[in-house]
């Protein structure tokens, strides 16, 4: 064997100097760093930082253009792209960004290295609720100053809304990404969910005068009960304890989704 | 410390009906470059992604570094560094951020310029991963199995696809790991890989090793086994073996000699690790189930050696 080519090169190197003994990171701090990374990585992938933020504003601009002066409306707008914006940036991006990660094999580059699992998913949830909370952010500011629909009447129970949209989306993001089998379908299965139940669940337009029979599958979905508390706190002003039913039915859809994302977990790729 | 990083015995894996691994046993000493070698599908990548803690065993024994692998011990994963066969990279991290996030995951991580160093990434060290080449990005996958500062490194096809000049390279980052002294399970199924890297290859087929050895000595009765190669007199390519090459070459000169011909394109060599391997699974394709011994994994022709 010619070994004398890598003496050189081994010598470059030196011994590996060993640092003194560093201690084992706890398990929040590596999951602090793999959310700073997430964010880091977020901000330089411009498309997605485009449809995350530029979407909500799109629509936003073109309903206040469309519903200009009718202030019913506009509220109704208000807490309806707020929860779209809950649903894109926690399901759908979780249910996307899994499916590639999973078929990349970054995850199970992640799952060989001493980060434990819980850490690196927790960055990674961290990141969706970011996302979340800057887009509700955004139509805050757009309902204050452009709509004339003033700050939210209650920001406790908005943080709360938005605490259990995230847990509640964000888990199921995850478990759906258990259904979608390689990355090139995963747009088609997300959208397959995602479209019908933003058209359902009444983001664009008020359900009062839908058919029956969609305004009953409107009430099953988490989604109509996340924008019916969103319109409580931002626009309404109903106080929390008159929105126990949105919560129950949000926090039911939560626990299905939380057992499913962890049955079904995959690190692998299924080719 | 024991002087045994890798200690392997009687590992099954079956899924459903199929069983990919049936039996293998091997040991890889600390320091040693461990190849393990055999056609696709042969249970190569399923027997190192146990040993790995990616994949639960059916049945058998299986330590590394003093370990169970199978519940995944977070003191092994800060030991063992991996190189898996796809690239997963951040592709919007520079070298230097990407290295030094995953550096930041284990307790006493190797400097990132002297793994930038290590893997010949110098001069890279801000560019995003999505700009590298192709063998740039493998380096890097391989700077990310090392920036732990792993005892023992597992290098799944690490040089697949590459060209040959990105092969000599990686050849000789792999090199100057067993020469800091890092232990190396190696697959391939490059021969010259095997040959040009390995201390000890096994070859597997079928889920089972069908060889084990030094790369020179494998099979055919290790070191004695010689060839020789001769073109006759009608042309025809000729072929012996021989543990007693000076008797055989007597004869065969002497009989040249008298008959007045030549002969044309002598060669005396020994078997390559090619031909053996050849020979081998070659054999085990031929009688896949002569091997219904209850003695585990290093059964062949070329258990023997040294």
């Amino acid at each position: 064997m010619a070994d004398g080519s890598a003496a050189p090169r081994a010598e470059a190197a030196g011994t590996p100097a060993r640092k003194p003994a560093g201690e084992a990171r706890t398990p929040l701090s590596l999951a602090w760093r793999q959310y700073r990374l997430e964010r880091k990585m977020f901000w330089r992938n411009p498309s997605a930082a485009f449809f995350n933020f530029m979407l909500p504003l799109l629509l936003l601009g073109l309903f206040g253009a469309l519903f200009r002066g009718d202030q019913a409306n506009l509220e109704v707008i208000v807490p309806g792209i707020a929860g779209m914006g809950v649903m894109a940036s926690t399901f759908s991006a979780l249910a996307f960004n899994l499916t590639f990660l999973r078929e990349q094999g970054v995850l199970k580059r992640m799952r060989g290295t001493p980060m434990p699992s819980s850490s690196y998913l927790a960055g990674l949830l961290g990141n969706a609720v970011a996302n979340a909370t800057l887009q509700i952010a955004i139509v805050v500011l757009v309902a204050r100053f452009a709509f004339g629909v003033g700050w939210p009447k209650d920001w406790l129970e908005l943080a709360v809304f938005l605490g259990f949209g995230v847990a509640t989306f964000g888990a199921l993001g995850v478990a759906f990404s258990h259904v979608i089998p390689n990355f090139d379908s995963a747009p088609a299965y997300v959208n397959a969910v995602f479209l019908p139940v933003l058209f359902i669940s009444g983001v664009f337009y008020d359900t009062q005068g839908s058919p029956e029979i969609l305004n009953t599958i409107a009430q099953i979905l988490p989604l109509t009960h996340l924008i019916d508390g969103l319109s409580a706190a931002m626009v309404k002003g109903d106080p929390l304890s008159t929105q126990w039913s949105a919560l129950a039915v949000l926090g039911a859809w939560g626990l299905f989704g939380i057992f499913f994302a962890v049955r079904g977990f995959e690190w692998d790729d299924r080719a | 410390m024991s002087t045994v990083a890798i200690e392997v015995e009687d590992l099954h894996k079956s899924y459903g009906e199929n069983e990919a691994v049936r039996g293998i046993s091997f040991k890889v000493e600390r320091g040693e470059v461990f190849g393990l070698l055999g056609p696709n599908g042969a249970g190569k990548t399923t027997t190192v992604e146990i040993l790995e803690g990616y994949r639960n065993r059916t049945a058998g024994k299986a330590e590394v570094l003093g370990m169970d692998p199978g519940g995944r011990p977070r003191p092994l994963r800060e030991r063992v560094g991996i190189v898996l066969q796809s690239s997963a990279l951040y592709r919007n991290l520079t070298v230097r951020e990407a290295l030094s996030h995953f550096g930041s995951l284990y307790s006493h991580p190797r400097d990132t310029d002297e793994t930038i160093a290590l893997v010949g990434l110098e001069g890279k060290e801000d560019a995003r991963s999505r700009t590298l080449s192709g063998g740039q990005q493998r380096r890097l996958d391989l700077a990310l199995a090392l920036i732990g500062d792993p005892e023992l490194v597992f290098l799944d096809e690490p040089t697949t696809g590459f060209d040959p000049q990105a092969r000599r390279a990686a050849w000789e980052t792999i090199r100057s790991l067993r020469s800091l002294g890092t232990t190396v399970v190696l697959t391939t199924h490059y021969l010259d890989e095997a040959q040009a890297l390995a201390d000890r290859v096994a070859i597997i087929k079928d889920g089972r090793i069908v060889a084990e050895g030094k790369p020179g000595e494998i099979g055919g009765g290790g070191a004695h086994r010689v060839r020789v190669t001769w073109t006759a007199a009608d042309g025809t390519p000729q072929e012996r073996e021989t543990d007693d090459p000076t008797r055989l070459l007597h004869e065969l000169t002497s009989a040249a000699i008298a008959e007045g011909g030549r002969l044309e394109n002598l060669r005396v060599g020994r078997p390559s690790l090619e031909d053996v391997y050849l020979d081998l699974t070659a054999e085990a394709e031929a009688a896949p189930e002569t091997d219904a011994s209850p003695s585990g994994g290093r059964r062949g022709r070329g258990g023997r050696h040294g």
